[in-house]
This record gives structure tokens, sequence and C-alpha cells, in this order.
């Protein structure tokens, strides 16, 4: 398959199953929304190290929120449910009940629900305020800037980690440029998070290392400085590649996200260094849910 | 199916116990067999058809009509369903209820929504004293739900109170919040006087400023993100609670009692 010169691999993502949840960050402004909301998905970039993938799903209206103030929606993904609740309450705890103005809601209604605010109101050391309000359980944290007001849980649901797609070009500013143009069609597709710097990732793993102690390292297939010296992947002319990750509410959701994607990059084509559409497929070893690319471009 | 209706016959000379009418009990019942049901009746046992005339089938669905203020336990332990009461009614309306929702066009007696788990209870005349408290002796008031007073209150208002909502869109009585544990009591009028008397916890929520005991301390005037979640939740209720022109954000805190835990807080309106 080729869409405006640029081929479309027969091949698939390979994709694992996750547990996920969603909260609502509002404060005064748009821009202190965002501030706690960086802070909360910071360093989650991948479960291999940082104990789980997280990602700014979108900017709220004021209209969109419990409390009428601008929002952000973040997502949190994990391997297990216990982990994922642990990562959700250690991130609210230090990023947004500690960010100036912020409030914290839930962004899932049913699934299981996982504590949100449920603990941290002990930091009111007893001065704390509970109020269920219309079925929902919310407390009120005296803080220094006046009160942190947070609901008690947020839902936890199954969902997708791990689809992915590479992008294969002449040049490493080329393969950003389409990269970048492919996060920005994305960011517009709900219920999935791009969970790396920028929602791209330049160090894509092959499952496996050479080295005992690590479960994963370089995708020396796909390295283009190793072009010559291992089983490689890349053609000659192919001098950068680049992935994109998306995490996902459902199997669905990231085939949007991917088609969105790579529609983006193939617009820019050929003419602008694009070259290959890829996906990172370890054999069926690694997860149930694959997304086949020509299938997705179909 | 038409609502089950109970018209009474002649304003009861005692007063009359009405604890079996409530959907749980009269579900599968037929017309005759709910007519035989016997009410207590101050000494006396007496058949629902003696004191009522009946019409209707919908038990999910009642309708008292001429209803009197010697009417007690209307709705006790109501679990589902609606009741519709024409009139006054006694005391322990909706005592001790678990869901549904009651209705009363006129006034309601003491002990009105008394240990109330959840539900919504609207009164659109003027209610007695102690709605949404505790039996006497018992140490936990209402638990849940709603209580919608569109008239006034009378004392006590949340005596012992646990959770839930009290909505008075006229005036409170005395010891208004007395000995609150927890919830939300908000009153559009005045309040009288040892407003919070030994509450624990919980919200007083005003219009107009009271007056306060000793034992309330000022906390400042601020801007609390809660109340506008709060004041949503009131927009389904037919009250001027829903009326977004009666929102607000900013209040005045008072803290007490401190002559109790202290944990409490009246939040007047600026």
């Amino acid at each position: 398959m080729i869409i405006n010169g640029v081929s479309i691999d027969n091949t698939f993502a390979e994709a694992f199953p996750m547990k996920a949840t969603r909260a609502i960050i509002t404060a005064q402004n748009e821009k202190w929304a965002m501030i706690s909301a960086q802070a909360m998905t910071g360093f989650a970039t991948s479960v291999i190290a940082c104990g789980c993938e997280a990602g700014i799903e979108r900017v709220l209206s004021p209209e969109e929120t419990p409390d009428g103030r601008p929002g952000v929606a973040i997502m949190i993904y994990a391997m297990g449910g216990k982990g994922l609740a642990k990562q959700l309450e250690t991130r609210a705890g230090q990023c947004v009940l500690t960010s100036p103005t912020s409030a914290l809601f839930a962004g899932i209604e049913g699934g299981k629900p996982i504590p949100l605010g449920k603990n941290l109101r002990y930091f009111g050391d007893s001065f704390q305020i509970a109020k269920k309000i219309a079925g929902k359980r919310y407390w009120r944290v005296p803080v220094m800037d006046g009160e942190f007001l947070t609901e008690a849980t947020t839902g936890m649901v199954d969902a997708v980690g791990g689809g992915n797609f590479l992008v294969l070009a002449e040049s490493q500013p080329q393969a950003l440029a389409a990269c970048e143009a492919a996060i920005e069609a994305m960011k517009q597709i709900p219920n999935v998070i791009m969970p790396f710097p920028g929602g791209v990732v330049r160090s894509g793993s092959k499952v496996g290392s050479k080295y005992p102690a690590l479960g994963a390292s370089t995708n020396d297939a796909f390295c283009p400085t190793l072009k010559g010296m291992t089983k490689t992947e890349l053609s000659p002319e192919i001098e950068s590649v680049m992935e994109i990750v998306i995490d996902g509410l459902s199997k669905e959701d990231i085939d949007k996200a991917m088609r969105v994607g790579i529609e983006a990059v193939c617009q820019l084509g050929a003419a602008n260094g694009i070259r290959r559409i890829s996906a990172g497929n370890y054999g069926g070893k690694l997860g149930p849910f694959h997304f086949h690319l020509q299938e997705i471009m179909a | 199916m038409s609502a089950l209706t109970f018209s009474l016959k002649q304003t009861p000379a005692q007063r009359l116990d009405l604890s079996p009418l409530v959907s749980q009990n009269l579900q599968g019942l037929s017309l005759a067999e709910i007519a035989a049901l016997e009410l207590q009746n101050g000494k006396a046992k007496r058949r629902v058809d003696e004191v009522f005339s009946i019409s209707g089938d919908d038990v999910q669905n009642i309708v008292f009509n001429a209803s009197s203020d010697k009417l007690d336990f209307i709705g006790k332990q109501l679990e589902g369903g609606s009741i519709t009461v024409n009139g006054d009614v006694g005391a322990y309306l909706g005592l001790n209820m678990k869901s549904g929702s009651i209705l009363v066009t006129g006034n309601s007696g003491i002990y009105s929504g008394c240990e109330m788990k959840n539900g919504l209870i609207e009164i659109h005349g003027n209610a007695g004293d102690f709605i949404g408290g505790a039996l006497p002796g018992n140490k936990q008031g209402m638990k849940g739900g709603t209580i919608l007073v569109k008239g006034n209150a009378g004392a006590r208002v949340g005596d012992h109170m646990r959770r839930g909502q009290i909505l008075i869109e006229g005036n409170a009585g005395d010891y208004c919040g007395s000995r609150m544990l927890a919830g939300t009591i908000a009153v559009m009028g005045d309040t009288g006087r040892f407003l919070g008397y030994a509450m624990r916890r919980g919200t007083l929520l005003l219009w107009k400023q009271p007056r306060l005991s000793a034992t309330f301390n000022d906390c400042g005037s601020h801007t609390l993100a809660f109340l506008p979640i709060l004041f949503a939740s009131f927009k389904s209720l037919n009250s001027r609670f829903a009326d977004s022109a009666q929102a607000f954000n900013r209040v005045q805190r008072f803290g007490g009692d401190m002559a109790e835990t202290g944990r409490g807080e009246v939040l007047v309106k600026l």
C-alpha cells in the first residue's frame, strides 16, 4: 500500500491490556490547570521505568468541567489496578494538591472506583470536610491558598496500551516534522494519550537485551546508524526513524488515532522525505491486540 | 394505572398511624386486601376503608387527599415510589425512609424526615420542630437524602444530623443545626437563637446574617469552590434553591461550635 508516495508496511502494531483512569484538573485559569496537569503527567512515558504512562488528553472549557472553571483532562495507564491506584494518588498528592487554585475531579463515571482524594484528605489534619453532593463524595481540604476541592474517587477501566507506528524518513528534521503533524491531528481524538515527550519517541525498543538485567533494549533493526552492522529493516535512503505510541480506552480509539496520525504523516508524503510507515511488531509475543496498518488505512 | 389514592373521609379524633401504607407493604395486594389493613388510631385499630375512600391501583404512586395533621408516620421506612399528600401531615413524616419521594402540599408536624437514609421530602408549607433529627435518645439523625421546606421550619432543624441536606426557603427556628454531626442545612430566611448549638461538623449555609453564639469564631471571607457544585445539584428541585440568581460562592466563614469539636461551619452569603 502506498499513500502519497509513502509505503505502508504490511505489518501490525502489537499492544497489550492495561488499566486506565481519567482525572479532570481545574484551576483559576487554563494556564494553571495546564501547569498542574503537566506536573501530574510528568515522568510517565513508559511503564518500563515510570510505573505508569500518563498524558494530557485535552483542554476542557469551563462549561465542560464540574466547577465551571477552565480545566484539563489527563489520563493515566498502568499494567495493573494496584499500580494505577498508587500512581494516581501519589501524583495527585504531589502535583495537584500542591498546585495553586487547583481542584481535582473524576473523569470516568463507572468502572471500579479508585481513590482520588479519598486519602489525600488526611492532609487536612482533621480540618477537612466531606460533602456528598448528587451522589458524589467530595473532600474540602484546607490549604494555604484557600481550599483544595477533590472528588473522593474516580473510575478505573480496562484499556489498551502500546499501540504504535513508526515514521521512516530521509532525515531527522523530516521525521520530526511528520511526527509533529501526526500528534497535532491525534490530539483531537478522545480517549487516547501519546505518553512520550511531545508524543514522539526516538528510542523505540525491542523485547530483551544482550545484558540479562535489561528487559528491553534499542530496536537495532530500525537504528539508521546500524544499517550495515545488524539485520536491518531500513533501506539505504532512511536516515531517521521516530515512533508514536498510543494508549487508549479501547482498541477502536487507538484505531482512530493511528488512522488520523498516519494520514497526517502521509499528507506530507514522499515530497517531504517521508518514505515508509511501519510498526512495532514483536511477532505476537508482546500482547493480544494487533493493529494492522494496511487494514487501518484501508 | 392510576395513582393509589386514599381520600380521608373525616378527620380522626385521635392520631392515626399510616406507616403500613407505603409502596413496599402494598406491592401485590388487591384493593380489598389494602382496604382490610388495620391502622392504629389512638388506642383503637381501624380498617383502612373505615378511614379512607380508596381508588386507583399504582402502589408506586400513592396519594393522600384531604389530609390532616392527625396523620402520623406517612412514608415510614419508604423504599421507592412516590407519596403525594394534599393537605397537612402530622408527626414523623418519612421516618427512616430509605428511598423514593414524598411531597406535602400543606404543613408538616414534628420530626419530619427523622433519621431518613435517602430520598426526597418536599414540604410546601411549614415544617415543625426537629426536621431531619434523631428520635429522642438516639445519637444520629438524618443520614442522607434531601428535605426541602418551602415555608418556615421549627426549632432544632437537623438535630444530630449525620449526612444529607435540609433546604429551607423560609425561616428556621431556634437551635438550627444543634448537635449536628455532618451534612448541610441551607436557610434562605432568618435563623433563630443558638444557631449550630453544640454542632461538631457540618455546614450551615445562610443567606442572611445570623445571631451567632460566642462559641463561633470568624474565619474571614472566602470564595469556596464546592458551592457552585452544591448549587448545581439543586437545579432539579422545584424550589427557589434551583434559581441561579440565588447561588453564590463568596461567603463569610464562621467555625464552631468551639464548645464542642468545633469542626462545623456557618457560611453566610456576602
